[in-house]
């Protein structure tokens, strides 16, 4: 069909937008709008690159909305702006770009409109864990679309060059890192970037089921320093003090070149890494191969996700229905989720994805063949719940620097977790919590 | 008729405008100025300082504190610490700096160099990379495990130097605000030489000055109002270090935290921790933290200022 004004074509997209529509509860609300003159405007903010494809993809099923994209930054800048926007009142968008991991923090603020009415018909489309991060029973904040659940890419060449099988048990992993290091002072099992990458670091910590920060209502349960979190801190102290892993910040230069040249012969990496690894680790191709992640205790398998993000709807929006109906679409349409995994590399979120032959049969030369997306689709099917803390970006601020300050000789990461904890509580009483 | 033979009655009228006109004039021209001025600097400034005397809480929200945030930061470790680090960097990297641009401009300013223009352009050149850039740069040079240095350390099986050690860090950043600025100072202090008159330099050639004595008796006395300028903008840019810290932060995860200098920390209180009541006293109290150490500085100087 042409761009040129065609009133047929029109009435055409019309109907079939009608049919389209009819499935989607979303729509109650539309025909008003679709009878009017002028298309709703949907303003989106997302950092996705090309993400106007899906858009376009969008705009042209839905007569009725216009969605106007926006790039006003990646994460970290975005939520300024946002942030700029609620103290402000004004200059939101209607649909917004969020991080799993900041929903809370965002929820705390009271920024999301509940798309629940509209979304939870979806709910099944995606993986049960993954459904809770964006959802609190029926509360529904934001559609899923992108996803980073944890697995482990392996240096082939190395393991093989000293006898090693892809470590089951985190006791195992120890072992030969052990082995590796012992025959080449110049190989780290892996490198563990405590002071740099605390959402890593959580990402390990979430399969064995960490509680950080628990609420119910203004009343939080701030258990930082648990248990979990001493052995935890106690096995990676282990291999830090007997030299084994580096502590380097990730993703720089020089992590890039460690992680190529085999200076370091694993990374634990979520669903996204293996084409990010791809893109930044060039001459190491057909050596890498991918294994689960090390488990604790072997006959439960469990693991963690690092990263991923939803598209919500801001409270602020004028358009709830049509604004529901752009973060529904452009996380459930098969033909618009699916480009996500071809055009933007993303790791998918909806089962059918995650079961296609096409995605998970996928056998990469980097991988030497193998079908490392499956890898991570177990992996997907294994993430627990987890809660967010309210504060999440101080949590992780905390993280950093007091991890990064036992490393550089203030004590062990045990003390670490101890000093985070007392950070958090003295912040999260200052912010007018109930500390129980 | 009287009134017309007036000279004043005939005059009055076009003094009286020339009046207006020169009276307004200026404030004409510095409109532009003030009006951004007032827009950027001015109404941010009473803005950050009307929500300094807030507090936002996560539940809650928004409620008058007063003064609260100003004494929390008087008792706040963090900010002193920073604060301290910045001191330290300042007293190793401020007094190279400045000697390294007085040598160059010196040098530059004696005949014998060939080439000036190159020499000149070079030691400017750094200050032209925007610092965001150069601190990549460096980033990369210092790279503990393939970088450069690194590199070399190893070719001659030498043990490698660790730029990016909590002991090194306030130096490697010092090398590099050192790298940037170095021309930038070098100029202002050129520029003061090229303004001394030559009959100065000749006399005192004339009178068997070496070249030392010309450089320290005539030189450094007339240059001493430069060298008063340079140091007040280098406490000034040192106690506002942010872009250096905050890029080598992906590099030195270990060494560099959120609070290593005031800028830092009132950044994170601000976009991490939604903390923007506090985040503007902290602001307000390096200010006047920064006044204050300009402050006593010329006080100081002006007790000792050289005999002219």
């Amino acid at each position: 069909m042409t761009k040129i004004f065609n009133p047929l074509g029109r009435m055409m997209q019309r109907r079939d937008f009608l049919k389209v529509a009819g499935a989607s509860v979303a729509v109650a609300a539309l025909p008003a709008t679709v009878r009017g003159a002028e298309p709703v405007k949907v303003v989106l903010w997302s950092w996705v690159p090309d993400l106007q494809l899906q858009v376009d993809m969008f705009n042209a099923a839905h007569p009725g909305i216009r969605v106007e994209l926006v790039n006003a930054g990646q994460g970290k800048p975005e939520y300024q702006a946002v942030r700029a926007g609620l103290q402000a009142g004004s200059g939101l968008p209607d649909v917004v770009q969020i991080e799993y991991q900041l929903l809370e923090t965002f929820r705390q603020v009271d920024a999301f409109a509940d798309i629940g009415p509209y979304a939870n018909a979806h709910k099944g489309e995606f993986p049960e864990g993954l459904w809770t991060q964006v959802a609190k029973s029926d509360v529904v904040n934001g559609m899923p679309q992108d996803y980073g659940p944890m697995a482990m890419l392996y240096h082939k060449d190395i393991f093989d060059k000293h006898g090693i099988t892809p470590p089951i048990t985190w006791a195992e992993f120890a072992d030969a890192g052990k082995k590796i290091h012992a025959a080449d002072p110049n190989v780290f099992i892996t490198d563990a970037p405590f002071g740099a990458n605390a959402d890593w670091v959580l990402g390990l910590l979430w399969p064995m089921g960490w509680k950080p920060v628990s609420r119910d209502g203004d009343k939080l349960a701030i258990n930082i320093n648990d248990k979990i979190a001493k052995d935890f801190a106690a096995y990676w102290q282990d291999l830090i003090t007997a030299g084994i892993v580096e502590t380097k910040p990730g993703f720089n230069n020089e992590w890039y070149t460690g992680l190529d040249s085999g200076r370091y012969a694993t990374w634990l990496a979520a669903g996204w890494g293996p084409l990010f690894l791809t893109s930044v680790a060039k001459t190491s191709v057909g050596k890498w191969r991918a294994a689960d992640l090390p488990q604790w205790d072997a006959s439960k398998f469990a693991t963690g996700a690092w990263g991923g993000s939803a598209l919500a709807v801001m409270k602020t929006t004028q358009h709830l229905p049509e604004a529901a109906e752009v973060a529904i679409w452009l996380n459930t349409n098969p033909e618009a989720t699916k480009l996500y995994t071809t055009k933007q590399n993303f790791f998918p979120c909806t089962n059918a994805l995650l079961s296609s032959p096409q995605w998970a049969g996928d056998k990469p030369d980097f991988f030497g063949g193998q079908e490392v997306n499956k890898v991570f689709a177990k992996s997907a099917s294994a993430v627990a719940p987890f809660e967010w803390s309210p504060f999440q970006d101080f949590l992780y601020q905390s993280m950093s620097d007091e991890f990064g300050a036992s490393l550089g000789g203030k004590g062990t990461l045990s003390d670490a977790f101890d000093r985070i904890q007392d950070a958090v509580v003295a912040y999260a009483k200052e912010q007018g919590f109930t500390v129980v | 008729m009287a009134m017309s033979n007036s000279p004043a009655a005939a005059t009055r009228p076009a003094r009286w405008g020339g009046f207006t006109s020169r009276k307004l004039a200026p404030y004409l021209f510095l409109a532009p100025f003030v009006l951004l001025f007032i827009a950027f600097i001015v109404a941010p400034l009473v803005y950050a300082f009307y929500m300094s005397l807030y507090r936002d809480t996560l539940v809650g929200g928004r409620h008058f504190a007063g003064a609260a945030s100003y004494i929390k930061v008087a008792g706040d470790a963090k900010f002193w610490g920073g604060v301290w680090n910045l001191v330290l960097f300042g007293i190793v990297q401020v007094p190279i700096m400045l000697g390294l641009a007085l040598l160059f401009a010196i040098v530059l300013d004696r005949g014998q160099v060939y080439a000036k223009g190159v020499f000149r352009l070079g030691f400017f050149l750094p200050y032209a990379v925007p610092s965001v850039i150069s601190t990549i740069i460096w980033g990369y040079l210092y790279g503990p495990n393939f970088g450069p240095f690194t590199q070399i350390a190893k070719a001659f099986n030498l043990p490698p130097p660790d730029f990016l050690s909590p002991g090194a860090m306030i130096f490697s950043l010092a090398n590099i605000v050192t790298w940037e600025y170095v021309g930038y100072n070098m100029v202002i202090y050129y520029a003061a030489l090229m303004a001394i008159p030559s009959d100065l330099a000749e006399a005192a050639r004339m009178d068997g000055a070496s070249p030392w004595q010309f450089a320290r008796l005539i030189q450094l006395p007339l240059l001493w109002p430069a060298i008063l300028l340079t140091i007040i903008f280098s406490i000034n840019g040192t106690l506002q270090l942010f872009n250096e810290p905050y890029l080598m932060r992906a590099l030195a995860g270990n060494t560099i935290n959120s609070s290593y200098t005031p800028n830092l920390y009132a950044y994170s209180l601000a976009t991490q921790n939604q903390q923007y009541g506090y985040a503007a006293a902290v602001s307000f109290v390096l200010g006047i933290v920064i006044a204050g150490a300009s402050y006593i500085f010329t006080l100081i100087t002006n007790r000792r200022r050289p005999e002219q």
